[in-house]
């Protein structure tokens, strides 16, 4: 681009940027003075507006990846918004009795406790809220421990020397085009900072769940294990998440220093869109963990929604005697899209990884497991263990696997097994001769397919889990 | 308890039963035998409920209800119950969850309130017992690597706990040894109690050494041919079944 036509975009933009900058949502759009305002308005130090120019600039120059398995129409990057404020108190509903039924009636099914069902639902919380204690209380016993948990926002601001050393060192601002477009504009997210020797004292999931609303589109976590220290965190909610924003593009970084473990559990349960296809969010996430000498970093997620998921939570073993796995539950209906799986680099001896994939497709959906395992010259003594079962339900859905293995060390042990299945006659006939009926008999099913998987989730998570794919389900057989 | 008026059904465009009838009274036992391909299996199948299995003409009636007009599992509910030739597996289904949801299942259907984890827990400890089965069975995927022995015994265990008013052997002593069989045979004696109807489905006069049924019907092309006490049953041993094919019947 030459210097001129840059300037004259800018000037556009210019005109538009100040009869907008009193509101709360920029018009759609994407330019340098977009990323200026976000920074701006977050109140961001300029190494870090830098830090996202940079990001920006490298976007400019690239590609939208074609390669996945899924179809949908082109995304008009300069049609989205990159910036709206939270809604404000004034403009949220008043209680639950103003929430719209239908939401209430699967959380319900969900066994979501009221106090969260208000919390999800955007509901006004302007008094006494038990849940505020909760987190007051979590705050203090997370910082007696010298855990820091923070949105990132305010870890820029307050903690500046760790976030500039540790952001973008795992998925760097040009990995790839979402992780780019990401890195220019992100929203905000989590920062995790867990101190050396140190055992997380809770996991870090029921507070975030009631916190991470209004995170925005454009998430951004980083979470770091100092040496010898443990955390499990939980990302996301059973309960359907209300968005306005069709695209989201999070980026996800995990340091594990040496003999660090991290445990980063996901339920992702975006809008699908409806049961023709239409709406949905597109999800273009990059989830990546760096694993130092002895360290483990474990990855389950159950995905049950998005209309679009582009999805592979990975681990780089860089260290000796690292660990990395991958545990996944993907279920699509309807008209629902995922290539989701996972990458396994190993780079320090003795590294072990185990990959669970367990893809469920069901109504007219269509599903891709994908998987690396790179073992590398140094890799000495590698090991792999990749297991990708997927179950069909009906017959106009789809179900592959891509899985690429490249082991450059002759003394890897790589092992990969595949099956699929179809939700038998049989077992149908045998469960309603039990007297189920089929949605019941549909979903027990599919939990026992997904059982190696839930057993992965954090014990009152796993539950829920089970009863999503129940609510996910529904209309799927009959 | 179980009227069947010339019932016909078919498979796969394909006629199975061809007008059959059976009265089945509170309290008996009914065997029925006959050759392969005779409709032994289909009679069970449409009795069910299996989709796939056709009822084109005649009536089912079953506590005084329209059996035929039920779906599967309002059947099951109102205390029909099949003991499968072949059990499938549920691979990750843990034998104890099954078995609470299908018990849950028909005590909500009459109006009672589920059993609490621990109620439900002693029972099916003390039902495997009755049946010979570890309590680690219950642990275990639904059928998930069982023997055929213990295939069986899980489904005369799923029996005992559902308590139906009618139950269907289909051929449950296929691939028994004499022990298993013995066990099943045990299982279901210590079930008959005046009130509750079998129907034994079998190919060998064997089974009802151990389980004696009142009556013995010899099913051939899809109806009842000859009927009788268990003596038949014997005489169907020594003779085989031509005899009857051959239109003595």
């Amino acid at each position: 681009m030459t210097q001129e036509v840059e300037n004259l975009i800018k000037t556009e933009y210019a005109a538009g940027f100040h009869t907008d900058i009193e509101s709360d949502t920029l018009p759609p759009g994407l330019n340098e003075d977009v990323i200026r305002f976000i920074s701006a308005r977050k109140e961001e130090p300029e190494w870090m507006l830098e830090w996202r120019l940079k990001a920006y600039r490298a976007w400019l120059e690239m590609k939208e990846p074609t390669w996945a398995h899924v179809k949908y129409p082109e995304i008009d990057f300069q049609s989205v918004s990159y910036f709206s404020a939270p809604k404000s108190m004034a403009d949220r509903p008043k209680s639950l009795a103003e929430v719209d039924p239908e939401l209430l009636a699967t959380y319900e099914k969900l066994g979501i406790p009221l106090h969260e069902q208000e919390a999800l639902a955007g509901v006004a919380m302007d008094v006494v809220f038990d849940s505020v204690s909760v987190v007051t209380t979590f705050r203090e016993k997370l910082s007696e421990a010298g855990v820091i948990f923070c949105p990132i926002s305010e870890a820029i601001k307050h903690y500046p020397d760790l976030v500039k050393k540790y952001l973008g060192t795992v998925v760097p601002q040009k990995d790839n085009y979402y992780a780019a477009l990401n890195s220019a504009v992100f929203s905000d997210g989590s920062f995790v900072y867990i101190p050396k020797g140190v055992r997380c004292p809770m996991e870090l999931s029921t507070y975030f769940r009631i916190n991470e609303l209004n995170t925005g589109q454009f998430e951004r976590t980083l979470i770091i294990a100092d040496e010898g220290s443990h955390v499990s965190y939980l990302e996301g909610c059973t309960a359907p998440m209300r968005d306005e924003n069709q695209l989201h593009a999070a980026v996800v970084e995990l340091v594990a220093l040496d003999n660090a473990q991290i445990k980063y559990s996901t339920v992702q349960n975006w809008y699908p869109g409806d049961a023709e296809g239409k709406g949905g969010i597109y999800n273009f996430v990059t989830k990546r963990g760096v694993a130092h000498t002895n360290a483990k970093i474990s990855w389950t997620q159950v995905e049950t929604g998005s209309a679009i998921t582009w999805k592979y939570p990975s681990c780089i073993l860089k260290g000796d005697n690292s660990v990395g796995e991958f545990y996944s539950v993907a279920l699509t209906n309807n008209f629902q899209q995922a290539d989701t799986g996972t990458k396994m680099i190993h780079l320090g001896k003795n590294t072990r990884s185990t990959i669970v994939a367990k893809g469920i497709s069901a109504g007219r959906s269509n599903q891709a497991y994908r998987g690396l395992v790179r073992i590398n010259p140094g890799a000495e003594g590698a090991r792999n263990f990749t297991q990708c079962d997927s179950l069909l339900i009906g017959d106009r859905c789809g179900a592959h696997t891509f899985p690429y293995i490249e082991s450059k060390n002759p003394t890897a042990v790589i092992e990969h097994e595949a099956t699929t299945s179809k939700v038998s006659d049989d077992q149908m006939f045998l469960c309603q001769q039990r007297g189920l009926d089929a949605e019941k008999a549909v979903s027990m099913i599919v939990n026992g397919f997904c059982r190696e998987v839930f057993k992965e989730l954090p014990m009152e998570f796993a539950v829920e889990a089970g009863k999503l794919l129940e609510v996910s389900l529904e209309g799927s057989v009959g | 308890m179980l009227s069947i008026k010339g019932l016909h059904a078919k498979v796969e465009e394909k006629d199975i039963l061809k007008g059959l009838d059976i009265e089945i009274k509170p309290g008996e036992v009914h065997a029925i035998m006959g050759p392969n391909g005779s409709g032994k299996s289909t009679l069970g199948n449409v009795l069910s409920g299996r989709p796939g299995y056709e009822a084109t003409a005649g009536s089912v009636s079953f506590k005084g209800q329209d059996l035929l007009a039920l779906d599967t599992e309002e059947r099951a509910r109102n205390g029909l119950f099949l003991a499968f030739q072949y059990p499938v597996e549920i691979p990750g289904v843990s034998n104890m969850e099954f078995l609470k949801v299908s018990v849950d299942a028909k005590r909500k259907y009459a109006g009672l309130p589920e059993l609490s984890a621990v109620e439900f827990m002693k029972l099916a400890r003390e039902t495997s017992k009755r049946v010979n089965l570890d309590a680690n069975f219950l642990k275990r995927g639904v059928n998930e690597g069982f023997s055929g022995g213990e295939k069986k015994r899980n489904e005369i265990m799923q029996m005992m706990l559902l308590e139906p008013d009618l139950c269907i052997l289909d051929e449950t002593d296929s691939g028994l040894d004499i022990d298993a069989l013995q066990v099943v045979a045990d299982g279901v004696n210590s079930m008959r109690d005046g009130k509750r109807s079998f129907i034994v489905v079998t190919h060998y006069q064997r089974l009802l050494d151990y389980i004696v049924p009142d009556y013995v019907h010899v099913l051939a092309d899809g109806r009842i041919v000859k009927s009788g006490d268990k003596s038949l049953a014997l005489e169907l041993e020594a003779k085989g079944y031509s005899w009857l094919e051959n239109g003595e019947g």
